[in-house]
């Protein structure tokens, strides 16, 4: 099955999943542009950033398994371009509520940030984004080696919980919408846990 | 009470018969047309007086009408107006009863010509931030409460939503506890600025607005104006509303526009005038203390939120 794709190939799917990560900015940027974001555009365009950023970063965490289960090794390539994308849409999505919303008001974002658990868990999690981002290159990964890198990038664990939870804490009656997104990470981990324990049983003490 | 005028009324602000007529003479040729979809809405204008409004500019028709918080029909603010067309708000009747002599039942279209109808253009301001500007047409609710005649028992008052989960999606899950309720205390629902809704620029309530019948009270947070409401009740405790059941903490039962006490989860300084850019700083009892502040006095409103 695996047969080896041409040079001209591979750069097709990698434009393929280029654009498709692309498409959800590019079709909110087309509303925005026509009018066509609703009553509260500003509230529709921060809100689609940040489930965009979500589901990007669970996108990130979908490669791996997939890549096992589906027999595809080279699918782990895509990790870095999606995991950018995310970084991006979750960037945009903070600049949008502090730039739009807020107006450049510092003095109420510190405020919103110490006293309104949403916003302090979703700055955290932005903040633990930033390393993961600024050591995507193949640079960053032979500065730090192999091992410490993979170490750093274990905080993205932490960090869609943590998106997670900030979707969560927003919501006022209806939590369907972000349970969905956590059970689909409490899945992604337990396939983690089960792979681990099955490789630590295949290998002798 | 008499409410005088507010100082800053004046007719220019109110949307001229003559347009609602023109549309009227538009929706006639479609009906004409066999177009009965949009006759049905045409024939639904309703005769009113202007009475006590805000000279500010009106949200625009279609966006009092595509956001809108209705959970009954889904809780996002597109759900109301996309899913409400099985709703059938006709023929409908409202029941009246509790610490009162005289309890009764009355149909919508009685309630609509027994009634003087008044066009109304009030602030409404969320308890999510965002603030519209809406020209309700209604009459005041204390003419209903007064035809039943309250006993000295009736401190408060109970409205309830229908429950109708084969024409109301979002009621098929148990985001709130359905039947919706919503509840004021005697001198609140006597209050001459309380409306009972049947009509929203110029004609019959829409569905996703609360067809045929809602509650309007401008100085507090929006989910206090039950919607299509079937059952009006006077009780001497304290009815259990919605929102306050399911979070407490975070919708007290008074629920007055206050900037001055936040909601749990976010500021209530400052609302978004929807089709405005920055954002506006939110009005004690959403600019009507001067009408209402009177009904609060002595109350520790952080506490009584």
């Amino acid at each position: 099955m695996s047969k080896r794709l041409s040079k001209t190939q591979d750069n097709a799917v990698y434009a393929g999943v280029w654009l498709a990560c692309f498409a959800p900015l590019a079709w909110l940027a087309w509303r925005g542009f026509s009018g066509d974001l609703g009553a509260n555009p500003i509230e529709t365009l921060i809100r689609q950033l940040g489930v965009w950023g979500l589901r990007l970063l669970l996108v990130g965490l979908v490669i791996t398994p997939a890549a096992r289960i589906l027999r595809k090794p080279r699918l782990v390539r895509f990790r870095r371009t999606i995991g950018l994308f995310a970084f991006a849409y979750v960037t945009l999505h903070l600049f949008s509520y502090i730039g739009i919303d807020l107006f450049f008001d510092f003095g109420q974002l510190w405020k919103d940030i110490l006293k309104r658990p949403f916003i302090t868990l979703g700055m955290l999690a932005f903040v633990l984004l930033i390393p993961l981002a600024v050591t995507s290159t193949n640079g960053w990964v032979i500065r730090m080696g192999r091992a410490a890198w993979q170490r750093l990038h274990w905080l993205i664990y932490l960090i869609v919980p943590l998106g997670v939870a900030h979707y969560y804490l927003l919501v006022k009656a209806d939590h369907r919408p972000p349970l969905v997104y956590g059970a689909v990470f409490l899945a992604l981990m337990g396939w983690r846990v089960w792979e681990l324990r099955k490789r630590a049983q295949q290998t002798p003490a | 009470m008499l409410i005088r005028h507010a100082p800053d009324l004046t007719d220019n602000d109110v949307t001229d018969p003559g347009v609602y007529l023109q549309r009227r003479t538009l929706m006639a040729g479609l009906a004409g047309l066999g177009l009965a979809g949009f006759a049905g809405q045409a024939n639904a204008a309703l005769t009113y007086t202007k009475g006590f409004s805000t000279t500010e500019k009106p949200t625009p028709r279609k966006d009092v009408t595509t956001y809108n918080n209705f959970y009954e029909f889904g809780v996002d603010k597109g759900d109301p107006a996309e899913k409400s067309d099985r709703f059938k708000p006709r023929p409908w009747t409202v029941r009246i009863d509790g610490a009162c002599e005289a309890p009764r039942t009355v149909g919508i279209e009685d309630l609509i010509a027994g009634n003087k109808l008044e066009e109304r253009i009030y602030r409404m301001r969320c308890v999510e931030g965002w603030s519209m500007v809406i020209p309700w047409v209604g009459f005041p609710l204390k003419d209903l409460l007064a035809s039943v005649k309250p006993t000295s028992k009736a401190k408060y008052v109970a409205f309830e939503t229908v429950r109708r989960p084969s024409e109301m999606p979002g009621q098929g899950w148990n985001t709130l506890d359905w039947p919706y309720v919503e509840g004021l205390r005697i001198d609140e629902a006597m209050h001459p600025l309380t409306l009972m809704a049947v009509g929203l620029y110029g004609d019959v309530l829409p569905n996703q607005n609360g067809a045929p019948l809602r509650l309007v009270v401008p100085w507090k947070y929006g989910f206090k104006g039950g919607k299509s409401i079937v059952r009006i009740t006077l009780t001497e405790k304290p009815p259990a509303t919605a929102w306050n059941k399911l979070a407490p903490r975070e919708y007290g039962f008074y629920a007055n526009v206050n900037p001055a006490v936040d909601h749990p989860r976010w500021s209530q300084a400052t609302e978004r005038r929807l089709g405005e850019f920055r954002r506006r700083e939110t009005l004690p009892f959403n600019g009507y203390g001067e009408w209402v502040a009177d009904l609060y006095r002595g109350m520790d409103l952080k506490r009584f939120y």
